[in-house]
Formats: C-alpha cells, sequence, structure tokens
C-alpha cells in the first residue's frame, strides 16, 4: 500500500487484523520478516533514525510518563527531540489549550479524554510530517470521539500525513482513503465512496414490533442470504439477489409481523466490509 | 421481559469521592429478562455505579437491592446471583477451555458433581466438544467470545452485567454476540450492558444514558428517539451530551 503526502488514511479492521504491527514496523520499533516499507522515502531499517525524527507515534496504549505533570511531559519530549515547546506551539495550540489549565496534575490523574489530548500534544511536539495513531478512539464515547476526529481533520489542513488506525467502521468515511483488515491482510483499499459504490448486492433494510423473532424469521426463510442487525433496521439480502421486497413482505406477513417495513438501501461500509469477510470466510 | 419483577432496584442512590460526585441520586428499575443499556460519555459515572450494582463498591447514601439482595450488608449474596464479563477481561488465555469453566465453576460456587454435568451440555450447545483441552489463547475470537458469554452465566444468575462486551470486535462477530444477548433475555437472564457502539444501542428494551453523574435519559429507545426528534440513538446521545456540558 501507499500513502499520499497529506493524507488522512485510516486502517480499519478489528483486534488482530494487523493494523498495530503494521504500524509499529513504521514506526522503526518492530523489524519485519520480510518485504519492505519506507517512510517518506527512507527505509524503515537501515534509516530508522531519520524516520524516528520525522513521525509523531500516539500508540494504542497510554505511554506517557504517569508520574510527571501535563507541562513535564510536554517538555521531555520537546526535549528528546532537541526542539522547545514555544518553537512548536502553534501546531498544538488547539489542543493543549484544553488541557493546560490542568499542567500541574500528574498525567496518570487525568481523565480519559485529556490523557488522549496530551498524548497528542506530545506526538506533534517536535513538528512530524507524518503523524501514526493507533486506535485513537477506543474505548471513547461517541462525543469525544467526534471531538477527537474534528483534530485530525484540523492537523491535516496544517499538511501533516496521518495513519489513522480504529475498529469503528463509521470512522473510515471521514478518512481520504482506507484499508480494511482482516486477520493480517488488506480486504481493499479505496476511498470510503468507491468502496461503498462498489457493493453491488441489492440491499433491504427491514424491522418490525419484534425484531429478535424478525431475525431468526428472516435467517429460517429459505431466500434469505443474509440478515445482520443495523441499529432500528435490519440489513438483508436475498439469495443471487434475485428476492424482491414484496417477497419478503409477504413472508414476514404470514409470520404476523405487525408494523412491517421493508425498503431498499444503499449500503454503509460495515455492509461493505462485512460482505468482504463473508467472501474471506 | 416481565414488567412486573424488577430485578434491580435503585433510590437516591449517591457515591462521592472527596467533594466529587460520581454518582449523583440515581433512580431506576431493571426488570427481569430486559436488556437494560447503560450508556454515557467518559467519565460519567457507568464504571461507578457498575460497582456498585456488583457488590464491589458500597455507595456514600442512599439504596439499591440486586436479585433482591442489600448493596451494603449482602454483597456476597449479590455476587453469587450475578455474572460479568467485559472485553478487557473475561477468560484466562493461559488455561484450557475445560480449566477456565472449572475456575469459574469454583469461583460462583458450582459443585464438581454438577460442574461435570453442565459443562458437558455447555460444550455440547456450543459445538466446543472438541476445543476442551485447547488453551483459550488459540481460539477465534467468536469462539472464545461465546464461551466467556457462557462461562458468564454457567452458574444461572439472575443478572449478567457486560462491560463493553463488544469493542474491537469485527463487525459478524459482533453481531452474533447480540444473538447470545437475546438468548439469554429469552432465558429470563436479565443482561445489564455497555456500549460505546450506539447501533447497539437500539437493540436495548430501554437504555439509560447518564452525563455527569446523573441520569438524564431512560427509556425506550423508540421513546427516546421521539422525544429528542431525533433519527437514531446517536444523535439522542449527542444532544444529551453536549447540552449538559
Amino acid at each position: 500500500m501507499e500513502v499520499q503526502k497529506g493524507e488522512l488514511f485510516g486502517l480499519i479492521g478489528p483486534d488482530g487484523a494487523g493494523k498495530t504491527t503494521l504500524m509499529r514496523i513504521l514506526m522503526t520499533l518492530l523489524i519485519q520478516d520480510k518485504g519492505m516499507a519506507t517512510m517518506n522515502g527512507f527505509d524503515v531499517i537501515k534509516d530508522y533514525k531519520k524516520i524516528r525524527n520525522m513521525v509523531g507515534y500516539m500508540p494504542g496504549r497510554f505511554s506517557l510518563y504517569q508520574d510527571l505533570t501535563v507541562e513535564e511531559n510536554l517538555n521531555f519530549f520537546a526535549t528528546v527531540f532537541k526542539t522547545t515547546v514555544s518553537e512548536n506551539y502553534d501546531l498544538i495550540r488547539d489542543i493543549y489549550i484544553q488541557i493546560e489549565p490542568f499542567k500541574k496534575r500528574l498525567a496518570g490523574k487525568l481523565s480519559g479524554g485529556m490523557k488522549q489530548k496530551l498524548a497528542l500534544s506530545c506526538a506533534l511536539i517536535h513538528k512530524p510530517e507524518i503523524l501514526i495513531l493507533d486506535e485513537p478512539t477506543t474505548g471513547v464515547d461517541a462525543v469525544s470521539r467526534k471531538e477527537f476526529w474534528e483534530m485530525l481533520k484540523n492537523l491535516q489542513q496544517k499538511g501533516i500525513t496521518i495513519l489513522v488506525s480504529t475498529p469503528y467502521m463509521d470512522e473510515a468515511m471521514l478518512c481520504n482513503r482506507v484499508a480494511l483488515m482482516q486477520k493480517g491482510k488488506v480486504l481493499d483499499i479505496d476511498t470510503p465512496r468507491n468502496l461503498v459504490d462498489g457493493y453491488t448486492r441489492k440491499l433491504y433494510a427491514i424491522r418490525s414490533n419484534d425484531m429478535h423473532r424478525l431475525i431468526l424469521d428472516l435467517r429460517s426463510y429459505e431466500k434469505t442470504d443474509s440478515a445482520y442487525a443495523f441499529g432500528q433496521y435490519l440489513h438483508v439480502t436475498g439469495k443471487d439477489d434475485e428476492v424482491e421486497a414484496t417477497e419478503f413482505e409477504n413472508f414476514l406477513m404470514r409470520k404476523n409481523h405487525q408494523n412491517l417495513e421493508v425498503f431498499d438501501i444503499q449500503p454503509t461500509i460495515e455492509d461493505v466490509f462485512m460482505e468482504l469477510l463473508g467472501i474471506e470466510e | 421481559m416481565n414488567q412486573q419483577v424488577p430485578v434491580i432496584t435503585v433510590r437516591n442512590l449517591v457515591k462521592k469521592f472527596g467533594s466529587f460526585v460520581a454518582n449523583d441520586h440515581l433512580n431506576f428499575d431493571v426488570y427481569q429478562g430486559e436488556i437494560f443499556g447503560f450508556l454515557g460519555a467518559n467519565g460519567a459515572g457507568k464504571t461507578t455505579a457498575m460497582k456498585i450494582l456488583c457488590g464491589l463498591s458500597s455507595p456514600t447514601s442512599g439504596e439499591a437491592k440486586v436479585a433482591g439482595f442489600d448493596i451494603y450488608k449482602e454483597t456476597e449474596k449479590v455476587k453469587r446471583n450475578i455474572g460479568y464479563m467485559s472485553q478487557k477481561f473475561s477468560l484466562y488465555e493461559d488455561l484450557t477451555v475445560a480449566e477456565n469453566i472449572r475456575f469459574f465453576s469454583g469461583v460462583y460456587g458450582i459443585s464438581p458433581s454438577d460442574r461435570k454435568e453442565k459443562q458437558q451440555k455447555l460444550l455440547k450447545d456450543l459445538g466446543l466438544e472438541s476445543a476442551k483441552d485447547s488453551l483459550i489463547g488459540s481460539l477465534p475470537l467468536g469462539w472464545k467470545q461465546k464461551l466467556a458469554f457462557s462461562v458468564a452465566i454457567f452458574h444461572d444468575p439472575k443478572i449478567v452485567f457486560l462491560d463493553e462486551p463488544t469493542g474491537g470486535v469485527d463487525p459478524i462477530t459482533r453481531r452474533k454476540f447480540w444473538d447470545l444477548i437475546y438468548e439469554a433475555s429469552d432465558r429470563g437472564i436479565t443482561v445489564f450492558v455497555t456500549t460505546h457502539y450506539m447501533d447497539e444501542a437500539e437493540y436495548c428494551n430501554r437504555v439509560s444514558i447518564m452525563n455527569a453523574g446523573r441520569i438524564e435519559a431512560l427509556d425506550t429507545p423508540e421513546n427516546l428517539k421521539k422525544q429528542y426528534s431525533a433519527k437514531n440513538m446517536d444523535e439522542v446521545f449527542l444532544k444529551i451530551a453536549r447540552n449538559t456540558e
């Protein structure tokens, strides 16, 4: 795979997909068995020292010094990269300003959201050209997740190339391009729009008053190919895509489903991913 | 779901850490067989409340009963009547399937003779008989999750607490996990579940949303969407969590 300069590129996949391993190889923290990779044209094995100077990394696990204060952590990382906080303050201002009132607090005593902002500030303090973020939004609530992606968009506008991993399929839509990964393999790479447009199956949204019985009934129907819950609807495909909405409707009416709705629906990136998983298996 | 039989009752529950109020006068009931979604932003007080309901922490004031037992005085009885599972901790990776079952049976007070019978049935139901002596670490994620959930309800608890059970899981496995939740609910087990996936909030019978230590909303997903004029639970959540900051 290739990531273009200035791109916001997503590695999308569940635990065990190989996202962290790939990032650690690119970060020069792990050596690959075979093959090659370059960052800004530099080889990840031969030129690891050069790469480390131009890359910022936020690992999945909080890895700042818990027994240093917010301010001390930031100064430490600036010093390691032979720079100062004031020199690159512009880059982190929007993010750091939110945790500045707590700058005398120990990093270990911060809330999850504040730790995340500090870790991002520390990863940026040497003005990296490439930023690598390993699952920054895992275990983070829906509101904080949205705010974090807004921060990433702002950083991208400042010219930083961003490689970010996430298990949340909806976040794929916020990337320029994504690689869908599973069990160490890349299933597909494209823009989220192209991935969704490339989904050729006929997809229906179905709901009724009794969603659990609905899914069981649909799975027992010989014309159903797949039936999965998607929030308030089920997303359903028919065998060979030759099943009409009315056929599902008639079948479910015979099963006494009340307030039945059946209609065509556009796929989400999660439908695409699940289809790829199905083919893979 | 049986609306007549509350298995969790919480009245004016308060938990303070120094001057910080983590749980601010919580009031709610959870019914037998209900799938109850317990949502909230990070730091809203969900974990604190869950610890109290599991008998691991005492409230500062207020009352609560879990499976009919008082959470101040009868914490050991509470623990025997609940199950617990989270994505972060469920089974021991370096023990085999059978060893994990044996360990958790011991923890939940199941006699060795009962265990043997139940274990056979469980492994048969899950189609895991041939994997009995495999290390948990070697199993595919989907199997692991199925087993972890089955172990959490192995002692037939009245309530099972699921703390972000589906974090980091692929979309198909995540949905299969909800099939298990529905099955447990059909058997009369109450499911108390936290999640950051808002689509999963739609699968709950009722959902509570916490913010800054308080329960801001509690109703069926359908009613919450109407009340907040939102097209899905994601919007409901955003409206509540952003408004009250």
